[in-house]
């Protein structure tokens, strides 16, 4: 069936996706990408609904529904993908942070103890 | 076959020690350029006795206390030790890192020992891996249980730490014999060359890693890990080596 080789080579790709090293740009582009074709299968699958189900059944699925599930569940993983990069990102950040202000401390104490203060 | 005749703990401590050091040798030669690097989150009831023994060898003892709420802190510096604080938790191998870029800020220290603070380590097998590294000019030092039998940790755990071997070896491509072993000596110029970014356990596999990129001189030496019922009870879990291997295959 034509739906299943599409959502493995779907999850391979979030797979890949979510492997490689962060170029910021591009991934910024790629999501920008997906947006806007989102939004353009939303608004036709609103005013044509049967469009759909005959995509569906073009690539071998039963109704325009099971094709939205099987979208979605691919969304779903892109999500999680991304979340997790993000996650990944946001606490190297803390981290480095958390650091600094640890180690600026420190060395105010350093000073402090070698000339005590007036 | 002149070990057999010898009762047998003799003949494992004839083979894997040096002859007892003799009083000429001073037990404080590495105190001036030696920093003890601890990694501490909540082990109060232990980190006094581990910092009280250490100071007996050593005068640099670093704390890096992640986010302690028990206390530990206070205990650390009253037994002797620089705290430096983490305003939050943030894991070991981030405790870690902090403690390198302490250390490096002090142009007088030439080597880092990290040491846990759960007190499974023997300081005296700390001292013997520095002698180590300055006699055979080693930047990096890694200690290994698994180079003798005097450490049993049992079977699960040994199947889980020589998985860990396992594929730190494969990404590393360095042969140790132990890995996620936290007593490693470090010249600061080694330290200097890597960042650790794991901030969680994944560090130990890390620190092989950019350790062995910097293509500077290294050994194993066998070390005893002291399997207390405390150091037991917070050792880490089965369940939590699926986290390292997460950590360090998705990044």
């Amino acid at each position: 069936m034509w739906i299943q080789i599409l959502l493995v080579i779907g999850v391979v790709v979030v797979g890949l996706f979510l492997a490689r090293p962060g170029g910021s740009d591009s991934h910024l582009a790629l999501r920008r990408l997906f947006m806007a074709g989102f939004v353009i299968v939303a608004i036709v699958s609103i005013i044509f609904p049967q469009w759909l189900s005959w995509l569906a059944n073009l690539i071998g699925v039963g109704r325009g529904a099971d094709l939205l599930l099987y979208a979605l569940v691919l969304a779903f993983l892109v999500f999680v993908a991304t979340t997790y990069r993000r996650n990944v990102a946001v606490n190297r950040r803390i981290t480095r942070l958390a650091r600094e202000v640890a180690l600026a401390r420190a060395a105010a104490e350093d000073a402090g103890i070698e000339r005590p203060q007036a | 076959m002149r070990c057999s005749a010898q009762p047998i703990a003799f003949c494992k401590n004839g083979l894997m020690h040096a002859p007892a050091p003799s009083p000429a040798v001073d037990p404080r030669r590495h105190a001036a350029d030696t920093w003890i690097v601890i990694p501490l989150y909540n082990e109060r009831t232990v980190i006094e006795q581990v910092i009280v023994d250490l100071r007996v060898h050593f005068d640099h003892i670093v704390c890096i206390d992640d986010g302690s709420v028990d206390g530990s802190a206070a205990v650390a510096a009253s037994a002797g030790a620089r705290v430096v604080h983490h305003p939050v938790n943030l894991g070991q191998g981030a405790a870690l890192q902090t403690g390198f870029e302490y250390v490096e800020a002090h142009p007088e220290a030439r080597y880092i020992v990290t040491f846990d603070a759960d007190g499974q380590h023997r300081v005296s097998d700390a001292v013997e891996m520095v002698d180590l590294a300055k006699a055979d000019d080693l930047a990096i030092v890694f200690g290994s249980r698994f180079l003798d039998d005097r450490t049993n940790p049992g079977w699960l755990k040994h199947v889980i730490l020589k998985t860990a071997v396992w594929v730190t070896n494969l990404t590393t491509g360095l042969r140790l014999t132990d890995a996620h072993n936290g007593l490693r000596v470090i010249r600061t110029d080694a330290a200097r060359r890597i960042e650790l970014e794991q901030d969680g356990m994944a560090h130990a596999t890390e620190i092989v890693l950019k350790l062995g990129r910097t293509r500077l001189p290294w050994k194993e030496y066998p070390v005893e890990l002291l399997y207390t019922d405390y150091s037991k009870a917070k050792g880490q879990s089965v369940l939590n080596s699926v986290n390292i291997l997460v950590d360090l295959l998705v990044r």
